[in-house]
C-alpha cells in the first residue's frame, strides 16, 4: 500500500516540476507511470480520483487492487465489498448521461455502452472505458493489470493477480491427478439455459478438467432440452439459479424424470453463488474453490 | 393428422430413443397389452416424464389457442383478431414479470400471476369497451383492448427495466415454453381446455349468425352482446390457462383458423371444430421443430410459430384480397 502512494507523490512532484521545466524531459518520467494515457480518445494525465464503476465486476477489481478510495459511485448490482455497496448506486443498464455527469467523475468504467456514454460523457471531457468480459482467465489478468495501471495501482493489481494465480494453482494441484475429465451441466435458470466450455465461465471449469454437456448444443449460452440433459447424464450439476429461481438440489431432484440422474443419486448437485459466477473479478478463485471442493468431496467419498 | 403429430412428437426428440422401442413402450401402457419395450429406466423416464407431457400439453394449448383465435375472429368479425386481442398477453406478461421479479421464477407462482393478470386485463378491456363507447360493439372492445394492452405493456417494460437481473427469465417466459413442463401442467390445463373448447364449440352456430352483421343477428333473435361476452369469457379462460402453463405462444390463433377457413370455407360451425384439431397438430409439430432443429439446444417455440406465422399471414392476405376481400 505504501509504495504506490509514494510513487504517486513522486510522480506528481515530477509532473509539477516537468510542467515548469518543459515537456521533453517530462515525457520519460510520465511514461514510467503510464501517463498520459488515452481512454476512448480522451487523454488523462494523472490517475483518476473520482471513478464511477458501472459493473459489479469492476467494482470488485477496483477495491481489490486498492483503488476503492477513488470510487465515488457504483452500478445497481455492485454489492461487494461491503464498502462498495454503501456508495451511491447508478443504473448502468440504461444509464443516464446527465446522471453520470452530475457526479463529476474523471473516469467511468462500463462493460457495455447502450446509451452512448462514450460519446455523451466524452463530449464533456469525461473518459468512458468500455471493458467487456474476457474470454479466458488470462484475459482477466490482463484486464486487472490494465485497470491497475490506469488508476495508478499497478502494484496492487500485480499483487491481486499473484494471489489469484497462486490460489488457482493450489486448487488445481489438490485435484486428483488421474486425468479423468468430468462432465457437468451448469444451469443458468430453471428453463435450462446453460453454458458451453468456450464461454468464460466454461473456461474456469476447463481449468478443473471439466467439460460442459452443452458443447454438443454448439456452445455459447444455449437453452438445453430436458431430454438431452437427462440422456447426457452429467457427472455434476452446478446450479447458478439458486437465488434467481429458488433452485436447490431438492427441487432439481423433484423435477419429473430427473431423479434417475447419476449426479442426483450421487449427491453431486451444487448450488453456486450466481453473483460470483457471473463476474470475472478476483473472487473467481472462491468459485473455483467451491467447484473443486465438490469434486474432492466426491473423490473422498467414492 | 393430430394422431400423426402426436406420435411424431413422441418418437422424435433430442434424446436418441429407438422408435420401435418407443412404440412398444407406448403400446405397453395400453391396458390389454404387455410388451417388453427394451427401453432403459432412464429412457422410460425421458419418454413418459418429459416427452409425453410436452406432446399432450402441446395438443391442449394448440387446440385452445387456435379455437379461441377462431372464435375471436368470428365474434369481432375481424380477420386480425387473435386470442391476445383484449390484452390477455399484456396482462399475463405483467403478472408473470411481477412474479418473476418479486419471488423468482419458480414456475407455479408465475403461472398463477400470469393467469390472474390475463383475466384482469380482459376484464378491464371489456368493461372499458362497454362504457367508453356508449353502445358496446366489436370495434370499441378491440380499441379498448389495444389501449389496455399498450398500457400494461408499458408497465411491464418499466418493471422489467427496473430489475434487469431478471431479464432473461422474463424474456424466456415471454417467448413461450413447453420445455420445462410435466404432467402437473397438463393437469392444470385440462379443465380450462375442456371448458373453453366446449363452450366455444357450443356457440359456433351463433357465431355464424353473428357473421352476417350485428343488426341482422338481432333481428334473428340473437343477442350479440351476450354471445360476445360468453365467447370472450370462454376464450379468455382457456387462453389464460394456456399462457399460465406455457407462456406466450403467438400466431397459432391466427394461422390455424385462417388455414382452415381457406381450406373449407367461412362457416364457423366447420372452422371451429377443425381449428381445435388443426391447432393441436400444429403446435405439436412446431414444438417438434423447436426441440430438434438445434438439438440438443431449444429454440423458443414462440419463435417457430411466429417464423411460420409471418409469411403465412401474407399468404392469407394475398389470397383473401384476390378473392375480393373479406
Amino acid at each position: 500500500m505504501k509504495r504506490p502512494i509514494a510513487v504517486l507523490i513522486v510522480g506528481a512532484l515530477l509532473f509539477a516540476a516537468c510542467a515548469r521545466v518543459g515537456s521533453d524531459a517530462g515525457t520519460t518520467t510520465l511514461d514510467l507511470l503510464g501517463f498520459p494515457r488515452d481512454i476512448a480518445g480522451i487523454t488523462i494525465t494523472e490517475p483518476p480520483t473520482r471513478i464511477i464503476s458501472g459493473s459489479a465486476t469492476h467494482t470488485e477489481i477496483l477495491f481489490a487492487i486498492g483503488a476503492g478510495d477513488a470510487v465515488i459511485a457504483v452500478d445497481d448490482y455492485s454489492d461487494y465489498p461491503a464498502e462498495a455497496g454503501a456508495l451511491p448506486h447508478l443504473d448502468a443498464f440504461s444509464p443516464s448521461v446527465e446522471g453520470f455527469a452530475a457526479l463529476d467523475p474523471d473516469l467511468v468504467i462500463v462493460t457495455f455502452d447502450p446509451n452512448d456514454l462514450v460519446g455523451g460523457l466524452g463530449a464533456l471531457g469525461i473518459p468512458v472505458w468500455v471493458l467487456d468480459a474476457p474470454v479466458t482467465i488470462d484475459g482477466v489478468y490482463e484486464q486487472i493489470a490494465e485497470i491497475g495501471e490506469v488508476v495508478g495501482h499497478g502494484d496492487g493489481a500485480e499483487a491481486v493477480i499473484d494471489e489469484m494465480q497462486t490460489g488457482i494453482a493450489e486448487i488445481v494441484a489438490a485435484l486428483p491427478s488421474d486425468g479423468v475429465r468430468h462432465t457437468y451441466y451448469h444451469e443458468l435458470d430453471d428453463t435450462y439455459y446453460s453454458i458451453g466450455s468456450e464461454t468464460f465461465l466454461g473456461s474456469l471449469y476447463s481449468i478443473l478438467g471439466m467439460d460442459s454437456i452443452a458443447d454438443e448444443a454448439g456452445g455459447g449460452y444455449p437453452q438445453l432440452s430436458a431430454e438431452f440433459i437427462i440422456a447426457a447424464d452429467p457427472d455434476f450439476i452446478f446450479l447458478g439459479d439458486g437465488a434467481c429461481c429458488g433452485q436447490t438440489p431438492e427441487t432439481v431432484a423433484a423435477r419429473p424424470g430427473w431423479d434417475s440422474l447419476s449426479a442426483i443419486t450421487n449427491g453431486r448437485v451444487v448450488v453456486l453463488d450466481e453473483a460470483v459466477a457471473s463476474r470475472w473479478g478476483p473472487r473467481i478463485v472462491e468459485l473455483l474453490g467451491v467447484i473443486s471442493d465438490s469434486m474432492l468431496a466426491d473423490a473422498l467419498a467414492g | 393428422m393430430v394422431i400423426g403429430a402426436g406420435v411424431g412428437g413422441a418418437l422424435i426428440g433430442p434424446a436418441d430413443l429407438r422408435p420401435d422401442r418407443v412404440i412398444a413402450a407406448l403400446l405397453d401402457r395400453l391396458p390389454w397389452l404387455s410388451i417388453k419395450s427394451g427401453l432403459s429406466e432412464r429412457e422410460t423416464a425421458i419418454l413418459f416424464e418429459l416427452r409425453l407431457p410436452r406432446v399432450v400439453l402441446g395438443l391442449l394449448v394448440g387446440a385452445v389457442l387456435s379455437v379461441s383465435g377462431g372464435a375471436y375472429q368470428g365474434v369481432f368479425r375481424n380477420p386480425l383478431a387473435d386470442p391476445y386481442l383484449l390484452g390477455v398477453a399484456a396482462g399475463a406478461g405483467l403478472g408473470a414479470t411481477i412474479a418473476i421479479v418479486g419471488v423468482g421464477s419458480s414456475s407455479a407462482l408465475v403461472g398463477v400471476a400470469a393467469f390472474i393478470g390475463a383475466l384482469i386485463a380482459v376484464a378491464i378491456a371489456y368493461s372499458l369497451g362497454s362504457t367508453v363507447g356508449g353502445r358496446r360493439t366489436g370495434s370499441t372492445l378491440i380499441l379498448a383492448g389495444v389501449a389496455v394492452a399498450s398500457f400494461l405493456t408499458a408497465v411491464q417494460t418499466f418493471v422489467q427495466q427496473r430489475n434487469t437481473d431478471t431479464i432473461r427469465e422474463v424474456y424466456s417466459w415471454i417467448l413461450g415454453r413447453l420445455g420445462t413442463v410435466g404432467w402437473s401442467e397438463v393437469g392444470l390445463m385440462v379443465p380450462y381446455a375442456a371448458v373453453s373448447i366446449t363452450v366455444i364449440l357450443l356457440h359456433r352456430r351463433l357465431l355464424d349468425v353473428l357473421a352476417v352483421g350485428e343488426e341482422e343477428a338481432r333481428t334473428l333473435g340473437v343477442r350479440p352482446d351476450r354471445v360476445r361476452l360468453i365467447v370472450v369469457l370462454a376464450a379468455t379462460l382457456g387462453t389464460a390457462g394456456a399462457v399460465a402453463v406455457s407462456g406466450l405462444i403467438g400466431f397459432v390463433g391466427i394461422i390455424v383458423p385462417h388455414t382452415v377457413r381457406l381450406l373449407v370455407g367461412g362457416a364457423h360451425r366447420v372452422i371451429l371444430p377443425l381449428s381445435v384439431l388443426g391447432g393441436a397438430a400444429f403446435l405439436v409439430l412446431a414444438d417438434l421443430i423447436a426441440r430438434t432443429v438445434l438439438s440438443p439446444a431449444e429454440v423458443p417455440i414462440g419463435v417457430i410459430t411466429a417464423f411460420v406465422g409471418g409469411p403465412f399471414f401474407l399468404l392469407v392476405l394475398r389470397n383473401s384480397s384476390r378473392s375480393g376481400g373479406s
